[in-house]
């Protein structure tokens, strides 16, 4: 099962500087476990007592994972799923047409 | 219709379907265009409402001078109702904002005190702080922390999407300073079992991110989380896509945040068609494309050049 997975700057010494990579796995915790095996290190970035990392967001297909089911959201074949830094408290950016 | 004046003209704008994007006759998406506000955007309504609410508590006082941080809507609608109703108004506004949204500001009158473009809007709303604290004559109305932002959304945009669309499901609006959201998120909350409430989050490419990174993250004082069902982060490319679609496939020029907001609800209907569930689904047009012309991102031959054209601006 082929998932895209946007990797952001401060985590791309853990994939040879690439943006995107490819992984597989039917939750977000299966899915990191599958890119721990070739980009070895990156898991602990990530992930923090079985739970994502405070300042670290993850999005599948452009969703906060936060309103799914965290750590245990299910991914289908073909999904998106992007990792960010979240700013301090993993708050809300506050930028819109305002 | 027929108003007494502009300002009584805000609001009872047109929900339009859109019979191309929508996924199906049971999954459909509707378009809220509040760029049919007097000044062009939904801003008109928390900026009057501010203003009117603050008069009536007398905070506001004739001969006053209004102070608000703006990236470019909300101070175009305050300076508006200022220079209707007589008060100065001084707007601080980050330096990488588009040069229409200054020339409106400045064209009804308001003055403008550039922030650096790094921080964006949070480095606008520090600077605004410190102002007001120099300045303890001055109004700022902050709409970040103002309920009646909310409040405003909450006494119009609510019952007016309600009583043109009973069957909604879904409400979709780009987080900014989070008023929509939350004052027609709690109004619908009320009055429709089961409605989501999805917000769609600016994302901006490393560059301009790594620049807003240099300060702390900033949550509007307004934010109330448990008010949400879901949030997207919606990116520039998409966003930019999105922006164009609307205008290709139904007609409708919109800012490049709608095309966010766009995104999400996009992103909503695909989840309901998947389900086999049937939703009706409103976003929030929060203004035309007229401020964003001179990016370049309507005119560009291909959707990859209108992406290129808007890296490391805001465009929300």
């Amino acid at each position: 099962m082929a998932i895209e997975v946007r990797i952001p700057t401060i985590l791309r010494t853990y994939t040879a500087d690439q943006k995107k990579v490819e992984g597989s796995g039917d939750t977000i915790e299966a899915l990191f476990a599958d890119l721990e095996t070739r980009h070895p290190g990156i898991l602990d970035r990530l992930v923090d007592g079985g739970e994502l990392r405070r300042f670290i967001n993850v999005y599948l297909n452009d969703e906060d994972v936060r309103f799914l089911g965290g750590i245990k959201t299910s991914l289908t074949d073909g999904d998106s799923v992007t990792i960010l830094p979240a700013v301090a408290g993993g708050a809300p950016s506050g930028n819109d047409a305002v | 219709m027929r108003y007494d004046s502009a300002l009584a003209a805000v609001g009872n704008t047109p929900l339009v379907g859109l019979p191309r994007l929508s996924p199906s006759a049971q999954v459909r998406v509707w378009a809220k265009l509040e760029d049919r506000n007097p000044t062009g955007s939904t801003k008109d309504r928390p900026a009057l409402h501010m203003i009117e609410q603050a008069e009536k508590n007398g905070r506001l006082t004739p001969g006053c001078t209004i102070l608000e941080p703006t990236s470019g809507n909300t101070g175009i609608s305050l300076a508006m109702a200022a220079r209707l109703k007589g008060y100065r108004i001084v707007c601080v506004m980050p330096e990488n904002t588009s040069e229409e949204r200054r020339q409106l500001l400045a064209m009804w009158g308001a003055e403008i005190i550039s922030s650096p473009a790094a921080g964006g809007s949070n480095t606008a709303v520090r600077i605004a702080k410190e102002l007001a604290t120099e300045h303890p004559d001055w109004v700022m109305l902050y709409q970040y922390g103002n309920a009646d932002n909310a409040g405003a959304h909450y006494a119009t945009t609510g019952p007016e999407i309600l009583a043109d669309l009973p069957s909604i499901t879904h409400f979709v609006a780009g987080l900014g300073t989070t008023g929509t959201l939350m004052g027609v998120g709690r109004y619908l909350r009320e009055h429709v079992p089961d409605v989501r409430i999805v917000a769609a989050e600016p994302r901006y490419d490393d560059v301009v991110y790594g620049l807003r990174n240099l300060d702390e993250g900033f949550v509007p004082e307004l934010y109330d989380e448990s008010v949400l069902t879901t949030r997207f982060s919606v990116g520039s490319e998409d966003a930019v896509t999105r922006t164009r679609e609307l205008l290709a496939q139904e007609g409708i020029f919109a800012g490049v945040s709608t095309g966010a907001a766009l995104h999400a609800a996009l992103g909503v209907a695909r989840k309901a068609e998947r389900a086999g569930e049937s939703a009706d689904i409103v976003f929030i047009v929060a203004d035309g494309g007229w401020k964003y012309l001179s990016t370049g991102v309507y005119t560009a031959a291909t959707t990859e050049e209108a992406i290129a054209t808007l890296q490391g601006q805001l465009w929300a």
